[in-house]
C-alpha cells in the first residue's frame, strides 16, 4: 500500500468532529442538562454523558466526544482522555448486542473459555467483532461478580447464568432471530442503545421492567435455605424442614467430614 | 468446632428478606423492619451514631477491614466544607460477588445505611458508584432512589428532621481499578479512574477535595441492623476483633455455590459440610479466601477462621469472603496466569512497576503453561513479583503479585512439571460444569494454552478496564 493511502499515519490534524444535527443537540440537551444537575460539579457528569452519546449512536463517535466537551467546556483530547479509558464505550459501531462471555479465573475454568470458543466458531467472529447482520458484537469480559451463578455470559449487561456452549449458541440464534430474549437476572432485554440511556441514569420505563426475574437464582437463595432449615440438592444431613432433595446422604451433615470429596 | 445445623452456623440478616415476596420494594423492607434503625439514628445526636457503630466494631467489608465507625470519625466537623458518603459498589475483584446479588435483592438496605451514614457525618449529598456492567442492579437501585424520596427518607428534611440528604446513582464504564477509593473518586469527579497518592486521605481531601467517607456497600448496608437491634447484639455474632454477620460468597467446584451469611470466624470447612462439600467425586486443590488478590489456600487451610485476625495469620486476607473453590482437575499455572492477564488488563498504567510488570509477568506465564518455559524462568516470575509487590503506586500491584507467591509456594512442582515436561498436564474439559455428563461432547483438540484470549489490549492510550481490587478492598 501506498504511504498516502492512510491520512490517519502520517499524524496531521483531523478536522473538527461534524456537531449533531440541530433536532438531535436539542433532545440531547434536555438529558444533559438533567444529568448535569445531579452532580455540584458539572465535569462529574462525563462518564454518564458518555453512556448518553452511545446511547444516540451505538458507540461513542467523535461527534459525541465534541457534544461532550461542549456541554462541560472541556477539550474534546480530555474527554478522548477519559473515553478510551473505560472498557465499556465502544470506539466504533457495534452490534445491537453485545455478548460478553467471562473468561476470568473462576468462569473459564468451570467452562467458559470453551463457550467463548463455541460462540466464535458459531457466530464466525473473534473477540470483539461483530456479526455481519449487525446483530452481535462478541467479546470476552472479565468478572462480572457472580461467580457463584459460573460460567456467566452478560447480553448488553444483563445476567444469563449458568451457560453451558448449547445454551449460549441457542441464545445467540434467538437474538439474531429477533426471539424475545429473557435473562436469568435482569429485565427482558432491550437493545444496546436503551441499555446505555439505562446507564446514563435514565430509569427503564418499560411497565415491570423493575421487578422481572425476581430476588435472585438459587445461588442467592442457598445460604437462606438452609438457614432455614431447608436442604440443598446434594447436600446431606438432617434437614429439619421440607426434605425436598433427593436423598443423597452417607454422612449427616455432622463435623468432621473432610471438605475434601464430600459426597453428594 | 464445627457446627452440625446450618440453622446454627448462619446468621441471616442482610440476606433475611431475600426469599420474601419483591424483596427489592421499599414495601417489602418496610414490612421487616426497614428503616427503623433510620429512626432510631435521627433521634440521637450524629457524633453517637459515629460512637455505636465504632463500639460495635463493624469492619470494611470491601477487603481491607478497617473500622467503619472509625472511617467516620475522620470526617473533620465544623470546618465549613460539605461532607460526602461514597457507596463503591464497584464489585470487579475476581471472585467477589456479594454486593451485586445484595442490592439485587434489598437495595433498600444499604440506602438506609446510607441516610444513617450521613447524617453522622454531616453530610447532604451522598453518591453510590455502581459498576456500569450491571443494568439489572442499577435499574433497582433508581426504583428504590426514587421510592426513598417518594417517602421522605431522601430530599428535603428527612422525616422531619431537619436533615437534607440527595443520592445519585452513578453507573461506572467498566475499570476495576476504580475500585480502588481514589480512582474512584477521580471517576466520578469525570476523570480516568487512576489512584491518588495519599495522604491527604479522602477523609481530609476526597471528592471534590471535601472531607469523603468511602465505604463499600455490605458495610453500609449492614449499619441498619446495628442500629435498629444495637451494638450488643451484633457483638454476639462473629469474634471479639472482628464481630458481626457477613456474606460469605462460595464459587467454584463445590456442590451449592452461593450466598452464605454467617458470623465472621465460620471455617470453609464448615460452609462446605453444610452445603454439600466440593462436587461429587472431587477434592479440594486450592481456594481463595477473598477474591484474587489474597494469596491463596490449599486444603490445609479448611479450619482456618474466615475472619480478619484468622485469615492474616495464616498468611493471606479475608479480603472481600470470595470463597472460590477449585478442585484438583485445575491448572494452577492456568488459574494464576488468567489472573495475571486480568491484572495486566487492569494496571492503569499510572506507576511503572504495575504496568511493565504485569505485563512481563503474562509473557511469563504463557510461555511457562505452553510448555516452552526455561530454567530459571520460575526464580524470575518471582523476582518480578517481588519488584512489583510494595512497590507499586496502589494494591492492584500487591494483588498481582499475591497469587503468584502463594502459588509458587504451594504448587511450585506443578510449575516445574509444565517445564520439564514441555507442556501442561491438565485437561480443562476435566474442569467444566459439564464435564463427565452424558451427551456432552468436548470439543478435542482444544489447544487451551494458545486459546488464552489475550486479556484485551492494552492500547496506547494505556487504557484499561476496572480494578477493583477494593472493591472494594483489598486497596481501600
Amino acid at each position: 500500500m501506498s504511504a498516502t493511502e492512510h491520512a490517519v499515519s502520517l499524524g496531521l490534524p483531523e478536522l473538527p468532529a461534524e456537531p449533531y444535527p440541530a433536532e438531535v443537540r436539542e433532545r440531547l440537551d434536555a438529558d444533559a442538562a438533567e444529568i448535569v444537575a445531579r452532580y455540584p460539579q458539572s465535569r462529574s457528569a462525563l462518564l454518564p454523558l458518555l453512556h448518553l452519546v452511545q446511547s444516540e449512536e451505538g458507540f461513542v463517535s467523535r461527534t459525541g466526544i465534541r457534544y461532550c466537551a461542549e456541554r462541560l467546556e472541556l477539550t474534546t483530547a480530555e474527554v478522548t482522555a477519559v473515553a478510551t479509558f473505560y472498557t465499556m464505550y465502544r470506539r466504533r459501531p457495534a452490534g445491537e448486542y453485545h455478548v460478553g462471555v467471562c473468561t476470568n479465573t473462576l468462569c473459564a475454568v468451570l467452562g467458559g473459555d470453551e463457550i467463548f470458543d463455541e460462540l466464535q466458531r458459531h457466530l464466525g467472529i473473534g473477540n470483539n467483532e461483530t456479526t455481519e447482520d449487525g446483530s452481535i458484537s462478541l467479546e470476552h469480559i472479565e468478572c462480572n461478580a457472580a461467580c457463584d451463578y459460573a460460567p456467566v455470559v452478560m447480553v448488553n449487561w444483563e445476567f444469563f447464568d449458568n451457560q453451558d456452549p448449547e445454551s449460549a449458541k441457542r441464545l445467540v440464534d434467538d437474538l439474531r432471530a429477533g426471539a424475545e430474549v429473557r435473562p436469568t437476572r435482569g429485565a427482558r432485554l432491550c437493545g444496546f442503545k436503551d441499555t446505555a440511556r439505562i446507564l446514563a441514569g435514565f430509569p427503564d420505563e418499560r411497565p415491570g421492567a423493575v421487578d422481572e426475574s425476581g430476588a435472585g437464582g438459587a445461588p442467592s437463595m442457598a445460604g437462606l435455605r438452609l438457614a432455614h432449615g431447608e436442604s440443598l440438592p446434594g447436600a446431606s444431613g438432617p434437614k429439619v424442614v421440607s426434605p425436598r432433595q433427593q436423598e443423597t446422604a452417607d454422612q449427616d451433615g455432622s463435623d468432621s467430614n473432610g471438605a475434601e470429596g464430600d459426597e453428594a | 468446632m464445627t457446627a452440625t445445623h446450618p440453622e446454627k452456623l448462619l446468621s441471616p440478616v442482610l440476606s433475611a428478606t431475600w426469599g420474601e415476596e419483591k424483596p427489592w420494594t421499599l414495601a417489602t423492607y418496610r414490612a421487616h423492619d426497614g428503616y427503623k434503625g433510620l429512626h432510631e439514628a435521627l433521634r440521637m445526636n450524629p457524633d453517637d451514631v459515629i460512637a455505636l457503630v465504632k463500639d460495635a466494631g463493624l469492619r470494611g467489608r470491601g477487603g481491607a477491614g478497617f473500622p467503619t465507625g472509625m472511617k467516620w470519625q475522620f470526617i473533620p466537623q465544623g470546618d465549613g466544607k460539605p461532607h460526602y458518603l461514597v457507596v463503591n459498589a464497584d464489585e470487579s475483584e475476581p471472585g467477589t460477588c456479594k454486593d451485586i446479588p445484595l442490592l439485587f435483592a434489598n437495595p433498600h438496605s444499604l440506602i438506609e445505611g446510607m441516610i444513617i451514614a450521613s447524617w453522622a457525618i454531616r453530610c447532604s449529598h451522598a453518591f453510590i458508584y455502581l459498576r456500569g456492567e450491571t443494568v439489572p442492579v442499577l435499574r433497582r437501585l433508581h426504583a428504590a432512589v426514587a421510592e426513598a424520596y417518594e417517602a421522605g427518607y431522601l430530599g428535603r428534611d428527612v422525616l422531619g428532621s431537619g436533615f437534607d440528604l440527595d443520592i445519585t446513582v452513578h453507573a461506572g464504564a467498566g475499570a476495576y481499578i476504580c475500585g480502588e477509593e481514589t480512582a474512584l473518586l477521580d471517576s466520578l469527579e469525570g476523570r480516568r479512574g487512576q489512584p491518588r497518592l495519599r495522604p491527604p486521605f479522602p477523609a481530609v481531601a476526597g471528592l471534590y477535595a471535601c472531607p469523603t467517607v468511602v465505604n463499600n456497600v455490605e458495610s453500609i448496608a449492614s449499619v441498619p441492623a446495628i442500629l435498629h437491634k444495637g451494638k450488643d447484639w451484633f457483638r454476639t455474632l462473629g469474634s471479639e476483633k472482628s464481630p458481626g454477620f457477613t456474606l460469605y460468597s462460595l464459587s467454584g467446584h463445590v456442590t451449592n455455590p452461593g450466598q452464605y451469611e454467617a458470623p465472621l470466624g465460620v471455617t470453609l470447612r464448615q460452609l462446605l459440610d453444610i452445603s454439600g462439600g466440593v462436587r461429587e467425586g472431587h477434592t479440594l486443590k486450592f481456594w481463595t479466601p477473598g477474591g484474587s488478590s489474597t494469596p491463596m489456600f490449599t486444603d490445609k487451610h479448611l479450619d482456618v477462621a474466615l475472619d480478619y485476625e484468622g485469615v492474616g495469620a495464616a498468611g493471606s486476607m479475608l479480603g472481600t469472603k470470595a470463597l472460590q473453590v477449585f478442585d484438583e482437575t485445575t491448572c494452577v499455572v492456568r488459574a494464576v496466569t488468567r489472573w495475571t492477564q486480568f491484572y495486566a488488563h487492569e494496571s492503569c498504567g499510572k506507576c511503572t512497576p504495575c504496568r511493565e510488570g504485569t505485563y512481563w509477568l503474562v509473557q511469563l506465564l504463557r510461555r511457562i503453561e505452553a510448555g516452552e518455559g526455561v530454567p530459571g524462568d520460575l526464580e524470575k516470575l518471582n523476582d518480578i513479583a517481588d519488584n512489583i509487590n510494595g512497590k507499586s503506586f496502589c494494591a492492584l500491584g500487591d494483588g498481582a503479585a499475591s497469587p503468584i507467591f502463594s502459588s509458587l509456594q504451594y504448587f511450585r512442582d506443578e510449575y516445574e512439571q509444565h517445564l520439564r515436561e514441555r507442556g501442561c498436564p491438565f485437561d480443562p474439559a476435566a474442569s467444566t460444569v459439564w464435564a463427565g455428563t452424558r451427551g456432552r461432547r468436548n470439543p478435542a483438540g482444544k489447544a487451551r494454552s494458545t486459546e488464552d484470549d489475550p486479556p484485551g489490549d492494552r492500547g496506547p492510550d494505556g487504557r484499561n478496564g476496572d480494578f477493583d481490587p477494593s472493591e472494594n478492598g483489598v486497596l481501600a
